[in-house]
């Protein structure tokens, strides 16, 4: 028992494929390491020869479960390297489609993935048998998101309406307005979730945090803004590369991020709100404030609160944009191609999600980089995993394995989008 | 009007336990497997109506093969992975391949057409970290697959269908025509006659509603190949009538479904 190690071979529920390793050596931690071997896709090295209007459909393939992070990130970067503006109701558009993603993603990952966790089932669907309001709720609100998505999308998964400039087409306004009941519903469900998983029990687990984010003067960041952290990052996202830089390590396909000159960094809802709250809606802020939560939070066993927190701001946000939409508003503009590089970067649902390109005059990508928020939790994850095991290695390995498991879904690891997740080895010597 | 002819008794099977489903993932981006999970109100009947056996992105449970049903999203693009795909077709009774890298190798195998050595090297710093095979290949190139759903994604719809169908013991009942027919039944106008616009429905398989000339685009053929597609045909009708660059051409016919044997031909027709 002086020596041990702990497998998983497979994480469940975590979007992807990856393991887990621990090692311990006579109760003392030696290594963690979380693999990734998800396969590698190559996406930065096939874009090359193809057009920029292409992006943000090839990219959206890099990931079933936020697509829209790539299909919003790419054109954006392309709309940048071509020098131009989108008109304002597309970019409030552009907001309410990511509200449906938020709002599918968030429910998907509190509910079905990270919830039977605290409440001790293996999946949503075991614990819909003792819990059927809580599953039939959740799955009412996914649907709501990922009927915002159909509807200026065209579907759930990969929409196909959304490209460099604005979107193909446009819905009527009755069939926008057809929606308001719902989200009405959601935003009461999503309150109500917050009051749910507020009641949950969470580790007494603080990390000292370097958080990423966006942060935008005046707005709660989905599309754009500056980059910022809590330790002294402050600048426009055309100089992400001089700020996080990537690192290939032996046991993962999914490279690491590290800030410059320190170490790793937290992207996801927990930076998002810790270092938002103040654009926060009002309704959103008191629900947080009854949950609990103060003004950041650095306990990542509570970001299922912050996720339904932000659930609720989707679903008003939403709201808002629904009820100022008017029929008759072009859908796109004209985007002709320019000589240059172009950066977009948007909040997905787990965080910063980062677009560099470098195109011709004829609109040919010449270079590409991709920076998915998993990509830069990774490390993060790591250190989490090993600040919590090192004071726990005399608990048994399944107790161990259960713990080690529910630290990394608190990242609602995507890893496919890093590349991909999990399996634990835990290695006593 | 006769009435309509079912099944004969006799090929109805009668089920005495639940089947065993398996949802396994190679290359790709977890889409089609998140199909299932986004059938928000069916989702709670289907798998009253299964044992999900083997389904890591949704429950922890697992259970030991064989499975009565094996879903298989992705590609196989690693040699591991092609090992693997050979066990999971030794513990299924039904393999069904879902989505455009499990039938047609994905957007990844736009490697086929490249040297994957230096994809890796222009990735990863170090290189010498990764395995990876030089081409990206469906299901049906390692092992023999017994039914196909095709789509980036697939249709959440032809998934129930497919489920449908096999919980009762009947064939699926999925189209096989082109999304032409699709855009007809949906009364959409032409995007190729109507305002030149170039669109793959006349050679892509049916299955997504015609959802593409539905928003004023033309048909990016995600669903990939319909059977016997005049894909030549279609090609030089781009080239010729609307004047599309050989290189676009190509690059239309080499994307979701790229190694799609008569996508992956016309291709080669244009832009090299």
């Amino acid at each position: 028992m002086a020596n041990r190690t702990i497998e998983v071979d497979y994480l469940a529920r975590v979007e992807g494929e990856g393991a887990l390793f621990v090692k311990i050596e006579n109760d003392v931690l030696r290594d963690v390491k979380l693999r990734i071997f998800e396969p590698p896709r190559f996406f930065e090295a096939f874009l090359r020869g193809r057009k920029f209007t292409e992006a943000p459909d090839i990219t959206a393939r890099i990931c079933g479960i936020c697509p829209i992070a790539y299909l919003h990130g790419a054109a954006q970067a392309m709309e940048d390297a071509c020098r131009v503006t989108i008109p304002r109701h597309i970019r409030e558009l552009r907001r309410l489609v990511y509200c449906g993603e938020w709002i599918e993603s968030h429910v998907l990952h509190a509910y079905m993935l990270h919830l039977p966790d605290f409440l001790g089932y293996p999946d949503a669907i075991t614990m819909a048998k003792d819990h059927p309001e809580a599953v039939q709720r959740a799955l009412r609100m996914k649907k709501i998101g990922n009927d915002l998505m159909v509807l200026f999308g065209g579907r759930e998964i990969h929409p196909i309406n959304i490209k460099v400039g604005g979107f193909y087409s446009l819905p009527s306004k009755a069939e926008v307005r057809a929606r308001i009941d719902d989200l009405r519903w959601g935003l009461d469900a999503s309150l109500e979730t917050v009051r749910f998983v507020a009641g949950l029990e969470f580790p007494d687990f603080e990390q000292d945090y370097e958080f990423v984010a966006l942060r935008h003067p005046n707005e709660y960041p989905f599309n754009e803004g500056r980059l910022v952290s809590s330790k002294g990052i402050d600048v426009p996202i055309s100089q992400y590369d001089d700020v996080l830089v990537e690192e290939h390590v032996a046991h993962s396909t999914s490279l690491h991020t590290r800030v410059v000159g320190r170490d790793t960094c937290h992207v996801g809802p927990l930076a998002r709100y810790s270092l938002n709250f103040g654009h926060l809606s009002p309704l959103a802020k008191e629900a947080a404030r009854d949950a609990g939560l103060g003004e950041t939070c650095s306990n990542p066993f509570r970001s299922i609160v912050v996720r339904a927190v932000e659930t609720v701001f989707a679903f008003e946000e939403a709201l808002r944009i629904v009820d100022h939409y008017e029929d008759g508003m072009p859908p796109s503009i004209e985007v002709a191609p320019r000589a240059g590089t172009g950066y977009g970067c948007t909040e997905a649902p787990r965080g910063i999600c980062y677009h560099r390109y470098t195109i011709d005059d004829r609109g040919t990508i010449q270079d590409a980089k991709i920076v998915s928020p998993t990509a830069v939790n990774q490390p993060q994850i790591e250190k989490d995993l090993w600040d919590y095991v090192e004071p726990n290695v005399q608990r048994g390995d399944d107790e161990l394995r259960a713990v080690c498991e529910l630290a990394i879904r608190n990242y609602d690891p995507c890893i496919s989008c890093s590349c991909h997740f999990l399996d634990l080895t835990v290695e006593r010597s | 009007m006769p009435p309509i002819t079912t099944a004969p008794v006799a090929e109805t099977r009668v089920r005495t336990a639940k089947p065993k489903l398996a949802v396994w993932k190679f290359a790709s981006c977890d889409g089609c497997q998140l199909s299932l999970l986004d059938c928000e109100d069916e989702l709670l009947t289907v798998v009253g109506a299964v044992d999900i056996a083997f389904f890591p992105e949704a429950t922890s449970t697992v259970l030991p093969g064989p499975y009565d049903v094996s879903l298989v999203e992705g590609s196989i693009t690693t040699p591991h992975d092609a090992t693997r795909i050979q066990e999971i077709r030794a513990q299924s009774k039904v393999l069904v391949a879902i989505g455009a890298c499990a039938t047609a190798g994905g957007i990844q195998s736009l490697r086929n057409y490249a040297d994957v050595k230096e994809f890796t090297s222009y990735v990863y710093a170090s290189p010498q970290y990764i395995s990876t095979l030089s081409s990206s290949t469906a299901i049906a190139d390692h092992v023999p697959v017994d039914f196909e759903l095709r789509g980036c994604p697939i249709s959440k719809q032809q998934l129930l269908e497919l489920l449908n169908a096999y919980l009762h013991g009947r064939a699926p009942t999925l189209p096989n025509h082109s999304v032409c027919v699709e855009c007809k039944s949906r009364g959409i106008v032409c995007t190729m006659v109507s305002h030149a616009t170039p669109c793959l429905g006349p050679v892509t398989h049916a299955g997504c509603g015609a959802l593409c000339p539905a928003h004023a685009r033309g048909c990016y053929g995600c669903f990939g190949p319909k059977e016997a597609a005049n894909a030549m045909s279609l090609g030089s009708w781009f080239t010729d009538a609307l004047k599309v660059p050989d290189l676009d051409v190509q690059r239309a016919f080499r994307s979701f479904n790229a190694d799609a044997a008569v996508f992956a031909e016309e291709s080669k027709r244009h832009g090299e």
